[in-house]
């Protein structure tokens, strides 16, 4: 019987529940790459927000169609993957394109897999990937700043399945120029975003703002960023002292191109990263090392994406290797 | 007659090489980068599996057990031969780019594996048949395949343009990771169309 005011209430554990559900870790992040987004729209006008829109347009339908199976629409996931693949295009990027990568993204990057939780590779970076082996040139051509906010540059609006025939005004990004030029560029410039490259990578101030907040509201791990970044700053640092007229300064490694975008991010994602400690650093390491190595040895400029990725497809070989003992189990018995 | 329509008819649909079977990948993922080499490989793969299995049907009795795979694999490779040096004299561009996949037939596990499991094992009637039947269904799996390749990738259907000039080829169409991609959706879509046939009769 129910008693209104019971003397001694009887309940089962979990007595103190964790806030932090699905929708509410997407949507940390999303509140983290808004100032990003507002700043890709301020350096590349109109052009970003069209772009944006059309991937998350493109993720939002895909995972409507798998949804009739799993009920995963409304967990944010696929707002999130969308506005993440598109800060990592490049600004002149026609529209119809930045939708086919976000389909291919959710499509065969999470929903083949079995949806959220189950997919080897971060979906935003398979859906980059996807586009750069695809258009190579439309993906690697990069448009300067806007002239205005409501700047939109001609290809962006390109009929779909054909290429823009207006001929945009482009100029290298940083690490083009150090690749093939062996050009600097100025810090102040990576730091506060004036340079070329894609839409959420220019601005290194924010993303590094923006992912110390996440590193303390405990939404990511803060072993990976530090992996990563220690270990390019250590390897870049040893090729910089061996011969400073060939390779870049650290500092220059760090902020150019998407490593920090790639690294708070895309590394970080749960689904695709390391659950334990040891493999965390593990797999930061491994990141860091590959970025360096095929940004200096390797033919592209960049190599932040295909470091990651190659990096997940590690990691259920890393959680294997890395399990910390049970306590009571194994161990050295005296 | 009706079992060898049953024969035929097998192969393109319910057992078909690609879809079902899984069998022939190499020329499957090679030589579908345009709809016109899919066709000649595909045509080629047609005669060769026609021809030897109503030889291999032919000598059945006569081919000793212990060296019939070696027996088998050197009546397919004459039947390679003629193929190969036919499409060198007909179409020499096509042949070029098929390059050295017209001789690669002669490993072909769909020719080995129908000689083998089939027309060892029947009348040249029967075997005949169904050697027709699975060169069609591969045929039609190559066909697929090359033109999805072809439209997405050079914006063409055998060579003559879609879209115009300004057409924005899919270049992972044409390489292999185009190949493999086009292949696994394919896959998808058949298995999910078997999938709700059967369901469909299972419900009634």
């Amino acid at each position: 019987m129910k008693s209104k005011d019971p003397k001694l209430v009887v309940q089962t554990a979990p007595f103190l529940v964790q806030g932090l559900t699905t929708p509410q870790a997407m949507l940390d992040v999303i509140y983290v790459l808004i100032p990003i987004t507002i700043a890709s729209i301020w350096f590349f006008g109109i052009s970003a927000l069209l772009i944006l829109l059309a991937c998350i347009a493109g993720a939002v339908l895909t995972e409507w169609i798998f949804s009739s199976i799993r009920k995963s629409l409304w967990d944010g996931s696929a707002i999130l993957t969308g506005l993440l693949l598109g800060l990592t295009l490049p600004p002149s990027l026609p529209l119809w394109m930045a939708f086919v990568g976000s389909i291919v993204g959710v499509g065969l990057g999470k929903m083949m897999w079995g949806g959220l939780g189950n997919n080897l590779f971060n979906p935003a970076l398979l859906g980059r990937a996807f586009l750069l082996a695809n258009f190579p040139i439309a993906m690697t051509t990069w448009a300067t700043h806007s002239t205005g906010l409501f700047n939109v540059y001609p290809s962006t609006l390109a009929m779909p399945f054909m290429q823009s025939n207006v001929d945009a005004v482009t100029s290298a990004t940083p690490l083009g120029l150090m690749k093939f030029q062996h050009q600097d560029s100025a810090f102040t410039d990576l730091l506060l975003g004036s340079t070329t490259g894609s839409f959420g990578e220019t601005c290194g101030l924010l993303i590094i703002l923006g992912g110390i907040y996440l590193i303390l509201r405990r939404s990511i791990d803060w072993r990976i960023p530090a992996a990563i970044l220690s270990t390019v700053v250590i390897f870049s640092g040893l090729l910089f002292l061996f011969d400073s007229a060939r390779y870049p300064s650290p500092l220059f490694t760090v902020f150019s191109g998407g490593l920090l975008f790639g690294t708070f991010f895309m590394a970080t994602d749960p689904v695709t990263s390391p659950l334990t400690p040891k493999g965390a650093w593990l797999f930061g390491i491994g990141i860091g090392l590959l970025v360096v190595l095929i940004r200096v040895f390797g033919g592209f400029p960049e190599g932040t994406m295909y470091a990651i990725l190659l990096m997940n497809a590690t990691v259920p070989l890393i959680e294997r290797y890395t399990q910390p003992r049970a306590f009571g189990h194994g161990g050295s018995t005296k | 007659m009706a079992n060898a329509y049953d024969e035929f008819i097998k192969g393109i649909w319910k057992e078909n090489p690609v879809f079902v079977q899984v069998l022939g990948m190499c020329p499957m993922l090679a030589v579908t980068n345009s709809a016109i080499n899919a066709i000649a490989m595909g045509v080629a793969t047609f005669f060769v599996l026609l021809g030897s299995s109503i030889l291999v049907s032919l000598f059945k009795n006569l081919i000793p057990k212990q060296v019939r795979i070696s027996s088998y694999i050197i009546i397919i490779a004459t039947f390679v031969t003629v193929a190969d040096y036919t499409l060198l004299a007909l179409i020499p561009e096509v042949h070029k780019e098929l390059g050295a996949f017209v001789p690669l037939i002669v490993v072909n596990c769909m020719i080995l594996g129908r000689q083998e499991a089939f027309a060892s094992k029947n009348s040249v009637g029967l075997a005949a048949a169904d050697a027709v039947g699975t060169a069609i269904g591969f045929l039609f799996a190559l066909f697929i395949l090359g033109s999805v390749r072809e439209i997405l990738g050079n914006g063409s259907l055998f060579g003559i343009s879609l879209f115009g000039p300004h057409f924005e080829p899919w270049v992972v169409m044409l390489l292999p990771p185009g190949g493999f991609i086009m292949l696994g959706l394919i896959l998808l879509f058949f298995n999910w169309l078997t999938e709700k046939k059967e369901s469909l009769i299972k419900n009634g």
